[in-house]
């Protein structure tokens, strides 16, 4: 993905528009397959969490929190199972279509956290959240960007190894003795699933501050007027 | 490049993306139930891909285990369907050269195994005990299973029942529990004898058993599998 940019002539008053290629088909697809999946998950994961929200001894049981109903899909504990077990294969299957892609294609390295982007980080943050000057763009992805999307996808490799545990941890024991057996596994799982979320969550308000043809690049690919750099 | 031309090509780099609304399926009700069950059934058939038949469940020391009294009862009904001990017997039926009522005493026997291994509910909790027994595959071959058939099926005094998989019915450390802890087990752990099955989650391991029936068809799932949840369910 070499987003050239192109010029669109406007029919309206003749003025060129620029417009950039940003995200191929395949991306764009998995993305928005695995934002379902994602969504499904973790509301039928909560689900799955209400039939005992603790993460200590059954006996005597304290309940951590007693997520609402509301916040959950599959109604009770075997419909959830139904839609976690349907939707993680949906989730892995678009996970690995998209990193196999990115590999294949090379487009990993320009959203790959490297460590010659530490030092990107913190003026890009100051910009963000303290008003600080912005720095100069020089890459498709900003030092933020790539840490946060890189972290996105640990995260999601996290969830699936520790969810592998929480379903098989006899079949895969070597993975829950590295998690420090069963009952931790299932504690990282819904750790992980938080830290998720909080990334979903930061990742929205991005989308929002950043504007409909930023959004609508993720549906068509291509992004007019997009910042020069 | 002119905007018609350009607004045109959007369109048809946003209907490449149109597929992913397939997933909406989910959301119409008449399709979504068979959709879900293939979801489930796709991932029985990956657990029984994964099943390794010589794999052992961990064991754990003495030191890790839970307190009895801390070994949680659950049931889906009652805890103790009174069973009368003196006239208990496991009735042996289906694809085995010997069928008919094994006493207690023809159980106990065989060879007992001890072990100390987790018991993971599908609820999410998860203890480790200790259980004691005949390993499955023993009696199986006492009874004269045959060894082509497929399933093993059992009925319980409260009316529950179960099925295995043979390779899990064969798998070492799966037993005719009739042991807890060092002790005859007790009415609400499913005495006389129950399934212990380290392999699988903890509704698949039936308690006060009163019927074993080797088959090549399935012809009774599950209680819980017929509410919905995952047969094969293999840890």
């Amino acid at each position: 993905m070499h987003s050239e940019v192109i010029e669109v002539e406007s029919t309206k008053d003749g003025e060129p528009v620029q417009a950039i290629y940003e995200h191929p088909w395949v991306v764009r697809f998995s993305h928005w397959v695995n934002a379902v999946a994602l969504f499904v998950l973790v509301g039928s994961g909560l689900q799955i969490f209400r039939a005992f929200p603790s993460f200590g001894a059954k006996i005597p049981q304290k309940d951590l929190l007693n997520w609402p109903k509301a916040f959950a899909i599959g109604g009770w504990l075997g419909g959830a199972l139904q839609w976690h077990l349907t939707f993680m294969w949906i989730y892995i299957a678009t996970g690995l279509v998209y990193i196999g892609y990115e590999i294949f294609s090379g487009n990993y390295r320009q959203v790959l956290f490297v460590p010659r982007d530490i030092r990107g980080v913190w003026p890009m943050a100051r910009h963000y959240f303290f008003f600080g000057p912005k720095p100069p763009a020089t890459e498709v992805y900003n030092p933020l960007q790539k840490l946060a999307y890189s972290s996105a996808i640990v995260l999601g490799a996290l969830s699936v190894l520790t969810g592998i545990v929480v379903w098989k941890p006899v079949q895969f024991s070597w993975l829950a003795w590295l998690m420090g057996g069963f009952h931790l596994a299932r504690i990282w799982h819904f750790l992980v699933m938080w830290a998720i979320v909080f990334f979903l969550l930061g990742h929205l308000v991005m989308v929002v501050v950043h504007g409909w043809n930023n959004f609508m690049s993720m549906l068509t690919g291509w992004k007019t007027n997009p910042t020069p750099r | 490049m002119d905007e018609r031309k350009f607004k045109k090509m959007n369109r048809r780099e946003l209907l490449k993306v149109a597929p992913a609304l397939a997933l909406g399926a989910f959301a119409i009700p008449k399709l979504r139930e068979p959709l879900l069950k293939k979801g489930l059934d796709f991932s029985d058939w990956a657990s029984g891909a994964l099943f390794r038949p010589g794999h052992r469940a961990p064991t754990f020391s003495a030191s890790d285990l839970t307190p009895f009294e801390k070994f949680p009862i659950n049931d889906y009904d009652v805890d103790d369907p009174g069973v009368i001990f003196d006239n208990w017997s496991l009735t042996v039926s289906g694809a085995v050269q010997k069928p008919g009522d094994y006493k207690m005493s023809d159980i106990q026997v065989l060879p007992k195994t001890r072990q100390n291994t987790r018991h993971v509910c599908v609820e999410g909790w998860d203890v480790i005990g200790r259980f004691g027994g005949t390993q499955l595959s023993e009696f199986l071959k006492m009874v004269g299973a045959d060894p082509t058939a497929r399933f093993v099926t059992v009925e319980c005094a409260d009316d529950y029942y179960e099925s295995l998989d043979m390779a899990t019915a064969m798998h070492p450390q799966t037993l005719l529990c009739y042991e807890m802890y060092d002790q005859p087990l007790t009415r609400e752990h499913g005495a006389p004898v129950r399934l212990t099955v380290p392999t699988k989650i903890g509704y698949k391991q039936a308690k006060y058993l009163t019927d074993l029936k080797v088959s090549h068809v399935l012809e009774r799932v599950g209680y819980w599998e017929d509410q919905g949840y995952s047969w094969f369910y293999g840890l």
